[in-house]
């Protein structure tokens, strides 16, 4: 049975991946994920998992050893933040339109520069578009959890894209949180091995990555798009089977306080718990407020999160990273998207805040809430309020 | 020990060839291509089972054109610079599945193919990764001097002198003014057990030394010269002359290193390097000042090699071959 | 043409792009290139010595069981190097057509 035990969030992950029996791990270290693939490189070297660990001289070979190691039909795990996510976005867009289903741990960290190594999206946000099913932690337990089943979703037949658990940087990876660990036999069943539908093997020849041209790279991407898009059906079967065999069950989009909320808090990460004691002291005071949640950011779950939002007046969008010059933050830009054209459109206030690690308090979601109260009122035009900058 | 895992290899004769064509007909290179020569030279050497990695690059493009592809052989290619991390990936992957029992115990050579670009330039970080790493694999840099896909600029591995799109030889610059990257010498330097230079002219050499990379245990490098007619301008049928010329004049000598023991191919009667440089239009503008120092560094880094070969291969260097270069 | 054939609906695209028959480029008739001429072998000077088949970039030439190679026009590009390498001069670059 299940045991619950005081953890490092990091060292979870690897507890989980461990348990999901990966055949290769092929990683390069960049502070705040380091102790996800130093645990990893511990368990092989003292024999407690059977993996090839492979220790590439950078974050693009990483992910392209990943690769090589997917297509041979190895179960394939990587983990990386910021820069190195960076580094490898080049094979992002690779991995996906290929179809590998590469795991892989994003330890959310503000891109450079300046060089800072503390937690935003900025990092995860620049591969929005790589065609990964992209899901978010908002706590330790979240993110062991994730990290299991995005094996689960990655090698399903249906879907065969890879997956990123997004876990905030330091914030969660370095704190001990309480998790509830499994057994291997509990996993096992959930968790089968492997098994491609495509591999490298000499015994059925394929040629993978062939060139190709305007006739067929649409139809491609076609494939990848519908896969992706249908990856949500995928993650909501596995999201059910885990819940009934360990009784956690998971939704896309969560809401918080929301019954007869008139004023709605979005967020996405591990900010959100933060925010759930905001919401709470506001309730307390008979504010009518709540909180929605993204847990399946791509796909983005358009239905489940215009049913969450229903019936409020004004939603308060709390971003963690910025578009330059354009529409504010992308969780601000996917909910203006998703509400354009429907006849209930909520005052949409948007905010960038707790960039490069910043931290966020129960007071700044109080004065972001605040705020996009008294703009609703006002019906104040404008993008985005980038929060906390200091004019004086 | 290299000498463990050739134990029962058998040197390739005219007569004894392998028929297998891992890589087929039907592939868009352009007429008389060397570098597609020289891949179906190594590739039938190594034979299959073999998986096959290739960086981004001409014989990446003239392979798979989708939905057509030129190898009969698994094959895969990511992108332009990873060619041995993709290798690295698909060697660890192999190993760990065959550990845990999940695929059959098979010997299945994994080959890297990449260009001159995609190994001394864009690929040198993966590849210097993986040798360090000690992966099982067999990397192939097939060097035709340039980045020839993309039209023809120069790349580290451009010989001096030679005139590219982005080393043009114009009023003020006579084309590539820095010498050739030493690759052979800088992946010896990662102590890997096997390194060996080869041209296609001389293909039961280029074969054998294929088939003893793909035999030994551990990274193996092969550095073959891969005329092209496009991008140095020569006739589509002079592949061979000018890939035997090159080793004539000792401009790319043949070579293996054998934990750290080299054995150079004689040739102690040299072609002067201006006979071979008049075989292809990128070297038409040379002036006899470069000609000459071109002679120098050829005749000085060949010393060179006869001195590595004495000193790390003292049996070897005793043995005289017979005067003056000969075709095998 | 290759082309043509690439031209399936976006279902039947192999996953990821990916080509599921080997060697299939041998559908893809390179003889088709030659403009001006092609490679004969006069069988009284040829030796047998197999440079042709081993110097041909496109695999041109096919082993025999009785030792000789033909050469076969399908994939032929009309590059020459057999007929420059062949140590008897035995093949000659004649005009297409002759």
């Amino acid at each position: 049975m299940a045991k619950r035990v005081g953890m490092e969030v990091s060292i979870a992950i690897s507890e989980a991946v461990k348990l999901a029996n990966v055949d290769v791990i092929s990683a390069y270290p960049i502070t705040p994920q380091t102790h996800i693939v130093e645990h990893l490189s511990e368990f092989v070297s003292d024999g407690e998992l059977h993996s090839a660990f492979v220790p590439v001289e950078s974050e693009h070979s990483a992910m392209s050893a990943a690769l090589g190691a997917s297509a041979v039909g190895a179960r394939t795990f990587t983990a990386t933040s910021s820069q190195g996510l960076a580094l490898m976005h080049e094979i992002m867009y690779l991995a996906a339109s290929m179809r590998l289903p590469v795991v892989m741990s994003v330890v959310n960290r503000a891109l450079s520069s300046p060089i800072n190594i503390w937690n935003d999206l900025s990092d995860i946000m620049a591969e929005r578009d790589s065609g990964w099913v992209q899901v978010f932690a908002i706590n330790g337990q979240e993110a062991y959890d994730l990290t299991l089943q995005a094996f689960k979703i990655a090698e399903d037949p249906r879907v065969l894209l890879p997956v990123a658990v997004n876990l905030d940087g330091f914030i969660l990876s370095h704190v001990i949180e309480p998790i509830e660990l499994f057994e291997q036999q509990e996993v096992d069943p959930f968790l089968p091995p492997y098994k491609p539908v495509l591999r490298l093997d000499p015994e059925k020849p394929v040629s993978m990555g062939a060139f190709g041209s305007p006739e067929v790279f649409i139809e491609v991407k076609k494939q990848v798009e519908e896969a992706l898009i249908g990856s949500q059906k995928v993650v909501a079967e596995v999201w059910k089977d885990f819940g009934q065999r360990f009784g956690r069950i998971y939704k896309p989009v969560e809401s918080y306080q929301t019954k007869g909320a008139d004023t709605i808090l979005i967020t996405m990460g591990s900010i959100t718990e933060t925010a759930m004691t905001a919401i709470d002291s506001l309730r307390e005071k008979g504010r009518k407020v709540g909180l929605v949640h993204i847990r399946l950011w791509r796909p983005f779950p358009f239905k489940e999160f215009l049913q969450a939002i229903k019936g409020a007046k004004t939603l308060a969008v709390l971003d963690r990273a910025l578009s330059p010059g354009g529409v504010g933050g992308p969780v601000g830009l996917e909910v203006k998207a998703a509400l354009f054209g429907k006849d209930e459109r909520p005052y949409v206030a948007e905010f960038v805040a707790g960039l490069g690690g910043r931290d966020l308090t129960v007071d700044t979601f109080i004065e972001v809430l605040d705020k996009a109260e008294k703009y609703s009122q006002k019906q104040k035009d404008f993008q985005y309020e980038l929060i906390g900058v200091r004019e004086k | 020990m290299i000498a463990d895992d050739l134990k029962d290899f058998k040197k390739f004769t005219p007569k004894t060839l392998p028929r297998e064509e891992p890589f087929v007909s039907g592939h868009r290179a352009c007429q008389g291509c060397g570098e597609v020569l020289a891949l179906r030279q190594v590739a039938k050497a190594i034979g299959t089972p073999m998986i096959a990695v290739s960086a981004t690059g001409c014989m990446e493009i003239i392979s798979s054109p989708f939905p057509q592809t030129a190898w009969a052989v698994p094959w895969i290619h990511v992108a332009f610079e990873n060619a041995a991390a993709v290798a690295a990936g698909v060697e660890s992957g192999l190993k760990i599945l065959v550990d845990k029992g999940r695929i059959p115990k098979k010997e299945i050579k994994v080959v890297a193919f990449a260009g001159d670009g995609g190994t001394a330039d864009i690929g040198l970080q993966a590849l210097s990764g993986a040798m360090e790493r000690g992966h099982n694999f067999v990397y192939v840099c097939l060097d035709n001097e340039a980045y020839m896909n993309t039209g023809i600029q120069r790349s580290s591995s451009t010989p001096y002198g030679a005139t590219t799109t982005t080393s043009p030889a114009g009023k003020v610059t006579p084309g590539q003014t820095t010498w050739k990257k030493n690759l052979p010498a800088i992946m010896a330097a990662h102590n890997i057990p096997y390194v060996a230079t080869a041209s296609p002219a001389y293909y039961l050499d280029l074969m054998n030394k294929a088939k003893k990379a793909s035999l030994i245990k551990g990274p193996a490098y092969l550095h073959i010269y891969s005329s092209c007619p496009t991008g140095w301008r020569h006739g589509a049928d002079l592949a061979i002359t000018v890939s035997r010329l090159v080793v004539e004049a000792n401009i790319f000598p043949l070579y293996e290193i054998e934990e750290g023991r080299y054995t150079v191919r004689k040739n102690n009667q040299p072609k002067p390097v201006e006979e071979y440089f008049k075989t292809q239009r990128r070297f038409a503008h040379m002036t006899p000042d470069m000609l000459q120092t071109i002679q120098d560094r050829v005749d000085r880094d060949y010393q060179r090699l006869l001195q590595m070969e004495g000193m790390t291969n003292p049996a070897v260097a005793q043995k005289e071959k017979p005067k003056g270069a000969t075709a095998e | 043409m290759a082309k043509v054939d690439a031209m399936m609906p976006w279902k039947e695209v192999p996953l990821g792009g990916t080509i599921l028959e080997p060697g299939n480029a041998r559908k893809f008739k390179t003889g088709d290139w030659r403009s001006k001429v092609r490679p004969v072998t006069d069988k009284e000077k040829c030796i047998k010595c197999g440079m042709c088949w081993i110097f041909c970039p496109d695999m041109a030439y096919d082993p025999r069981e009785d030792g000789y190679y033909d050469w076969n026009g399908t994939y032929c590009k009309g590059c020459g190097i057999c007929a420059k390498e062949c140590p008897k001069d035995a093949i000659q670059m004649v005009a297409e057509g002759e």
